[in-house]
């Protein structure tokens, strides 16, 4: 079943190595994370050996190999975020929820996850809580936040 | 040759109705920074406060990008016909009413939130956008059309100009638009600052075959930087043409953009404007001069070792971007091993003005070997954040003070870091130094691309010298030791001087490290990796020294070296530092005196900023 829908996303690529990465981006915006069954029918599909593909996945930032959690809150970390205080959000979140960056709560419900820089620095410190941007964030504002995600 | 000459008659016709026509006109902002403001929010408001009132049929509410005013954002243009369109600045819904009741149905602006009148003239009061003070000292050449233009709409590209410098390049022929683009001075504005006529005479020069590529870099990797997400927000067209005037001038078939993934409403706005130009006739098909172009979208992954050309054309081909050394250079042997030109996004926006306005207009501005103008990110702790654009040669002190009008908060200011991670922090006493390549290059830092992150007495100089080598640290491809065992021994020599172990001979240690990765790293990456660390030890050695000698952090920062203490008479039990607390380790309750924790407590200092009445003390 699983494999099925991930040939259906590689069939929309030619298969050539260019295309690895931006399938593999496919994929993982279908299911969440890659998983070692779409690393493997991604191998079939390009010809390419798992332990490659899985190398060039692991350079990239963007590629998880866990599943991600129903939400995925990802705390700023460019330098503008930084001198406005975006550490103390971090901590705050990993003090709230128990885990840390890079983890998911035991429950599956959040994933803590960070970025390099969102380019929304004039509005510092930004957090991304499911693909949606939240500016100028400060503790209390995320508390609010953390409490409506069911 | 005439190219869309029917269609931008047409347009044009579009845009007069769209910038002076018989409707009432709202434009919101509704780039990234714009939507995290609650521009959405405040775009649907308005349509709903329209529509009760009747005025859905005399009204439209369109989305622009960013104007650059980001610290204002959410801002929002009204114009009723035959008015000057007024710009609203700090929108929130709950202001909508009052806009549409006041401005829009009785003609009276509402001052309260009235920010700058978009034409020349004052207007009941409201003071003309060429006299704020962020945009006074600009010159727009690359944001000239952002947050003026729809930019999901084609005809308001071609009716400012859109695809006029392709015409002219067409007329010139390839020499000559390379000859032209020489003239104009214009300097990659990636970061390197390399001639880009040069660059193209180069991949134009190249014979090695007949395929030919051309690239532009728009993984924006540095943390601070965001003009290339604005630029491919507010007008993408700009950059789809600098590629078609790039691509005819070397020789080209094919480009890539490589964008950001981080930047999900660039890359819609992209694909938007490649599919509106292959409409047009512009992409896929035959011009009567032969030239015939592919522009192809591809996403990046999270690398910033990508800002590397080498790396970048890896990621491409679908393998890690790890760069290689040079030569062969890109010109030669690139992109498949192919013969490309890579050029950053906001190179190939201003190409088109060059080409249309002509290379002297464009060699006007600037300084005498830095031309034109260049775009740069203000943030940080700056009262006036967001993007501006100015000649370059514009002194240091009038970015700051006069454009972001100084820091906020009141506080004094400390450092500006002017080219992310790359880069290096200037200090006050740089206030008069012409920003341009070679000024800034000449006190050990770099435009880069552009990136401005203020700094005031609150930040520890040591601290965001390890802030900067950690994130080296972790976008270092490893591929070369110098970089790979480099940064990482910067980082841990930095945090011990920041928990206060530091020892004298660690200046020392850390300056050799550096000497050798400056000189020895494969990439510009760990090439530079080191400029944070040794312009901080260059003008703030002092914050170095305290760390090292008397074990203080003199900004009380770094939590190893600062204790936070609640002042028990000053303390009125607020909540309001048990509310920011992250770590949960300050207790008390409302009206009762706070206490901390010291075993939760991570000295991070939030309870400080927080606190109104200043019952925390720090030493």
């Amino acid at each position: 079943m699983e494999n099925e829908k991930f040939l259906a996303l590689l069939r929309t690529y030619e298969p050539m190595r260019e295309n690895l990465v931006s399938a593999l981006q496919d994929i993982q915006t279908e299911s969440g994370y890659i998983s070692p069954e779409a690393i493997s029918e991604a191998s079939s599909y390009f010809g390419i050996s798992k332990a490659e593909i899985y190398s060039i996945a692991s350079f990239y930032a963007q590629f998880k190999f866990k599943p991600a959690g129903r939400h995925v809150i990802k705390v700023c970390k460019g330098t503008a975020c930084h001198v406005k205080g975006s550490a103390n959000l971090a901590a705050a979140l990993e003090e709230r929820l128990g885990i840390k960056e890079g983890q998911t709560t035991p429950d599956g419900k959040i994933s803590l996850e960070r970025v390099a820089c969102l380019g929304a620095c004039a509005l510092a410190p930004a957090v991304v809580i499911d693909d949606k941007v939240h500016a100028r964030m400060t503790i209390a504002s995320l508390d609010k936040i953390l409490k409506s995600l069911d | 040759m005439k190219i869309l000459e029917k269609e931008r008659a047409a347009a044009k016709e579009a845009w007069k109705k769209f910038a002076d026509g018989d409707k009432i006109r709202i434009l919101v902002g509704a780039a990234t920074c714009g939507r995290a403001a609650g521009a959405l929010g405040v775009m649907e408001e308005f349509k709903k406060e329209l529509s009760k009132k009747g005025l859905s049929d005399s009204a439209e509410v369109v989305e622009t990008g960013c104007l650059g005013l980001c610290y204002a954002e959410p801002l929002v243009e009204v114009k009723r016909p035959g008015e000057p369109s007024v710009l609203y600045s700090k929108v929130s819904a709950k202001d909508v009413a009052d806009i549409v009741e006041s401005h829009i149905e009785s003609g009276k602006v509402l001052s309260r939130k009235a920010e700058a009148v978009m034409s020349p003239e004052p207007y009941q009061g409201v003071a003309p956008i060429s006299q704020h003070p962020m945009m006074a000292l600009q010159h727009r050449v690359v944001l000239r059309n952002c947050g003026i233009i729809d930019p999901s709409n084609f005809e308001h590209c071609l009716a400012r100009g859109g695809y006029e410098g392709l015409e002219r390049a067409f007329d010139l022929g390839p020499d000559e638009t390379i000859e032209e683009m020489k003239r104009s001075g214009l300097r990659g504005r990636g970061g390197a600052g390399f001639p880009t006529g040069v660059k193209w005479g180069f991949a134009r020069a190249s014979k090695t075959s007949e395929k030919k590529y051309i690239v532009c870099n728009a993984d924006e990797g540095d943390p601070g930087a965001f003009m290339d997400r604005s630029v491919l927000e507010g007008d993408p067209h700009s950059v789809l043409e600098g590629l078609m005037i790039a691509g005819f001038a070397i020789g080209a078939q094919v480009a890539y953009i490589y964008v950001r993934s981080e930047y999900p409403l660039a890359i819609e706005r992209l694909k938007l404007a490649i599919s509106q130009a292959e409409k047009a006739g512009l992409l896929k098909k035959k011009f009567p001069n032969g030239f015939e172009f592919e522009i192809r979208i591809k996403r990046g992954s999270g690398a910033f070792v990508c800002g590397e050309e080498t790396s970048l054309m890896a990621s491409i081909e679908g393998v890690r971007a790890m760069p290689r050394p040079k030569p062969p250079f890109p010109a030669n042997r690139g992109l498949f091993g192919k013969p490309t030109n890579i050029n950053n996004v906001e190179t190939l926006a201003a190409t088109g003005t060059i080409m249309r306005e002509g290379a002297e207009e464009y060699a006007k501005l600037g300084s005498e070997k830095s031309k034109g103008t260049k775009t740069f990110s203000l943030a940080g702790k700056v009262e006036r954040t967001g993007l501006i654009e100015v000649e370059l040669g514009l002194k240091l002190g009038d970015i700051i003070n006069k454009i972001g009008g100084g820091c906020s908060e009141g506080k004094k200011f400390k450092a500006v870091q002017t080219g992310g991670p790359s880069g290096g922090c200037l200090t006050a006493d740089h206030m008069d130094l012409p920003v341009d390549y070679e000024n800034l290059a000449r006190v050990g830092s770099i435009i880069g691309s552009g990136g401005m992150v203020v700094m005031n007495e609150d930040s520890c100089m040591v601290e965001v010298a390890k802030f900067f080598i950690s994130f080296t640290e972790s976008e270092s491809c490893g591929k070369c030791v110098p970089c790979r065992i480099g940064t990482r021994h910067c980082r841990e020599i930095l945090e011990k001087i920041c928990a206060g172990k530091g020892e004298p001979r660690d200046i020392e240690r850390l300056e050799k490290i550096c000497s050798t990765m400056k000189t020895s790293a494969l990439c510009g990456l760990g090439q530079t990796a080191p400029n944070p660390i040794l312009t901080t030890l260059k003008y703030f050695r002092d914050e170095y020294d305290k760390h090292i000698n008397e074990k203080k952090c003199p900004a009380s920062v770094c939590p190893k070296l600062v204790k936070f203490t609640v002042v028990a008479e000053k303390c009125k039990g607020c909540t309001a530092c048990e509310r920011a607390c992250p770590t949960g380790a300050i207790s008390g309750g409302v009206k009762k005196v706070h206490s901390i924790d010291y075993t939760k407590c991570i000295s991070c200092g939030a309870c400080y900023q927080t606190c109104k009445f200043g019952a925390i003390a720090r030493a």
